[in-house]
């Protein structure tokens, strides 16, 4: 090999190496392989960067050149929107966002106590973070949730450390959708892996509890589960006893997830080879002990990414309470256009709250497709 | 070793030990286990069972399904079998059913058509063209269905008024009351233009596969299309020709303050439907992307090499394949999308979930209307599971 290319070198001495034309390489070379490789490619390109230019700029136009951020508030606090209304749509009234941003973020709770629910959602977020750490995945993870909780409990509710008393009635937004979720989570995850391992059980009588338990569920919608918290509960539950409303809706929100998280936990299980099964038998180990020292540790690790996704899922469905008027962060802008000044800038309010959803579900879904690839990059080795 | 063949340890039943009434027995710990949880369970669903029966006698509520024979006095905007108000609960609720199957049907249909569409472009080798697929799919799948569907519904009654409706083509009108199209008058004539096309569709179908049993016995392929052609759109025309050719459109006009005549989409159902077929088709996209990428290319360069056409190369080899792994996620986003078509109730558009919503706020039967939307979907969700599950055993690998 190294004779032939001295002998080349050699023959054309004045030959200087030479770099490859752009066709092949560079920029030009990646547009014509990506963007324009065939007749209905480039027509195809044309089109699309056309309408993609078109939209882009007309979305800056709406979103940023003409939009009104700001608007006059007369004495009576009314709001003054009739510059808004004078763009007729061609401009984004950012104003109902600037002006009722406290309102569809912490709802009704008490306008100088607002640090409070804003210090809850910190420490939701703070949770997430710590909980999506490898470092914590051990037994350290379950004093940390429930300091945090209890945290939250005490910031929310109020009435010691000189806090003043918030009835839960007058809670609302963000908080209510994160501790739907959360505490949703927090307890809809050991039942569904109690069901999963239920369904697999040798036990015919319970097998089929949790068979019936899934399938029902999974059969209905979430909504009628809501409905059946606020108006079938009242009816379940003995003479004078209530539940407040938000923990009934919390009920049916545990209940519908973890039949969907047993399902999730049940493949992970399904997917364990039978040889770890028999190996712990074979070891003499009792049921638990097999199945929290052998079995969980590798089948939950296995489901991380599907139970990410379930997760995702969930803190969507979360805003279904709106139906059953409960204050969430949905609600909470839904009923902010509801007052006359700020009638017809809906749009501008559920891109405002469908942007705060993005943030949490693509953190979370960028967080599982990192996850997804370290975990088959371990497998493949 | 008589009999060389068979390992006598398997010929052998395990011996039967007898039932010891100890701890250490695993069988006596097994039926502990289920008497206690069984028990458990019991006791909790006969504790509220109780509290309810006596709160039903303290409110006066009449337990039963007698409601359903009562007059409704419930107004529904859009029916599909004729409805009035003086009719019964159970019409009202049977008006409801059809509303979310017309939801769900179409949605299923157009959600798997823009779902396909997104999941191939994904694939496409063209950068602009999987990369707005790809954005596309993370944005609609990272937000709440029912803040996409107020989002559509806020836009539906943003549109101009009735007297100021869009205009785009003569006879097409779109306004905050819906979108107004030409329809065609029907008659006894197209229904039966119908029948014969669904006539000529399974004759089309019977004999595309005594040509295919032919093909097998000689190896001559024969030309499909031209009788399939003559027997779905022939026979339809033919018969509709035969019984006079109607042929009246009626054009949507504006009356007063309103449109009469034409066909018209209301904005609640157009909002729920777009809603929910952009948001399923997010899914679906995802789904047939993996599918498709799940088949190795392999099996691309062996059907091209074997000198079949692309057409055929899809239809025949790469569609087969997978399908196997499309079909089962396709059937869950199938139940999902039906069940999520309750939240019409927060639009307004009248389903099941709403009538039955509004049936039990006026009669009071709140456990009787939970139980009706409950076996509503859960009969409409083992439907589309038997049929899925029949369409998936049916293309499943067949294993030697």
């Amino acid at each position: 090999m190294s004779d032939i290319t001295l002998n080349v070198a050699s023959a054309n001495p004045e030959a200087t190496p030479r770099s490859a034309p752009i066709t092949v390489v560079g920029p030009v070379a990646w547009m014509r392989e990506n963007l324009f490789s065939g007749w209905l490619s480039t027509a195809v390109t044309l089109v699309l960067a056309y309408v993609v230019i078109r939209s882009v700029v007309g979305f800056v136009d709406w979103a940023f050149i003409n939009a009104i951020w700001w608007v006059p508030v007369d004495a009576r606090g009314v709001a003054q929107t009739q510059a808004c209304r004078a763009l007729e749509g061609s401009g984004a009234c950012w104003a109902v966002v600037t002006e009722k941003h406290r309102f569809m973020l912490f709802g009704t709770y008490p306008y100088e106590q607002h640090w409070r629910p804003a210090i809850v959602c910190l420490l939701f977020i703070g949770l997430y973070i710590v909980s999506a750490l490898k470092r914590f995945w051990n037994w350290r993870l379950i004093p940390i949730w429930a300091v945090t909780l209890t945290a939250i409990g005490v910031l929310m509710w109020g009435g010691v450390f000189g806090l003043p008393y918030v009835p839960q009635e007058r809670w609302g937004g963000l908080p209510i959708t994160l501790i739907l979720a959360t505490f949703g989570l927090a307890f809809a995850f050991p039942l569904s892996i109690l069901v999963a391992l239920g369904r697999r059980s040798n036990l015919p009588a319970i097998k089929v509890l949790c068979v019936v338990y899934v399938e029902l569920i999974r059969g209905v919608p979430l909504i009628s589960l809501l409905f059946m918290a606020s108006v079938m509960f009242p009816l379940f539950l003995p003479e004078g006893m209530n539940i407040d409303k938000l923990l009934r809706a919390q009920i049916a929100i545990i209940l519908f997830a973890g039949a969907y998280l047993a399902e999730v936990v049940r493949a992970g299980l399904q997917s364990l080879d039978k040889g770890q099964y028999e190996a712990a038998d074979a070891m003499g180990l009792s049921y638990w002990q097999k199945t929290g020292f052998i079995i969980l540790p590798q089948a939950l690790r296995m489901v991380i990414p599907p139970l990410v996704n379930t997760f995702i899922g969930f803190f969507k469905d979360t805003s279904l309470v709106l139906i059953i008027g409960i204050f969430d962060l949905l609600t909470a802008g839904k009923t902010a256009i509801v007052e006359p000044a700020w009638q017809g800038f809906g749009v501008e309010v559920y891109v405002f709250v469908g942007l705060i959803y993005l943030v949490f579900c693509f953190a979370m879904s960028k967080y599982s497709q990192g996850l997804e690839a370290e975990l088959n990059r371990h497998r493949r080795r | 070793m008589s009999d060389a063949t068979v390992d006598p340890r398997f010929r052998r039943k395990p011996p039967k030990r007898p039932l010891r009434l100890s701890w250490a027995d695993e069988r006596i710990r097994g039926i502990v286990w289920q008497v206690l949880v069984v028990g458990v369970i019991g006791s909790i669903i006969y504790w509220l069972w109780s509290n309810t029966v006596h709160n039903l006698e303290v409110r006066r509520i009449a337990t039963g399904f007698g409601f359903l024979n009562r007059e409704a006095g419930l107004p529904i905007a859009e029916h599909l079998i004729p409805y009035d108000p003086t009719d019964t609960y159970l019409r009202a609720l049977t008006v409801g059913v059809l509303n979310t199957l017309k939801v769900a049907v179409v949605g299923i249909v157009l959600a798997t058509i823009l779902g396909t569409t997104i999941g191939i472009m994904r694939l496409s080798k063209n950068f602009l063209v999987s990369k707005i697929a790809g954005f596309y799919v993370e944005v609609i799948r990272d937000l709440p269905l029912l803040l996409q569907l107020l989002f559509w519904y806020t836009v539906m009654q943003g549109l101009p008024g009735p007297r100021q409706s869009m205009n785009p083509v003569e006879g097409v009108f779109l306004s905050n009351r819906g979108l107004l199209m030409p329809a065609l008058q029907w008659e006894g004539a197209h229904t039966a233009a119908v029948l014969a096309s669904v006539a000529g569709i399974v004759l089309a179908w019977l004999y595309g596969r005594s040509a295919r049993a032919k093909q097998m016995a000689d190896g001559q392929p024969r030309r499909i299309w031209p009788a399939a052609v003559a027997l779905i759109l022939g026979l339809p025309i033919a018969v509709w020709l035969a019984l006079g050719a109607p042929w009246t459109i009626s054009w949507p006009a504006l009356r007063g303050f309103n449109f009469r005549g034409g066909m018209s989409i209301s904005p609640e159902y157009a909002a729920l439907l777009i809603g929910l077929v952009t948001y399923t088709a997010g899914f679906i996209a995802e789904v047939v992307r993996a599918g498709i990428l799940s088949v190795n290319t392999g099996q691309w360069e062996a059907a091209q090499a074997l000198g079949l056409r692309s057409g055929s190369v899809l239809r025949l080899i790469v569609l087969p394949q997978a399908l196997r792994v499309i079909i089962p996620p396709m059937t869950s986003n199938y139940l999902n999308l039906t069940k999520n078509s309750s939240l019409a109730v927060a639009i307004g558009y009248q389903d099941i979930v709403s009538i039955a919503n509004t049936t039990l706020n006026q009669t009071g039967q709140a456990i009787e209307g939970i139980a009706i939307i409950m076996a509503v979907y859960l009969t409409i969700s083992l439907s589309i599971s038997l049929f899925m599950n029949w369409y998936n055993a049916r293309i499943a690998l067949v294993e030697r």
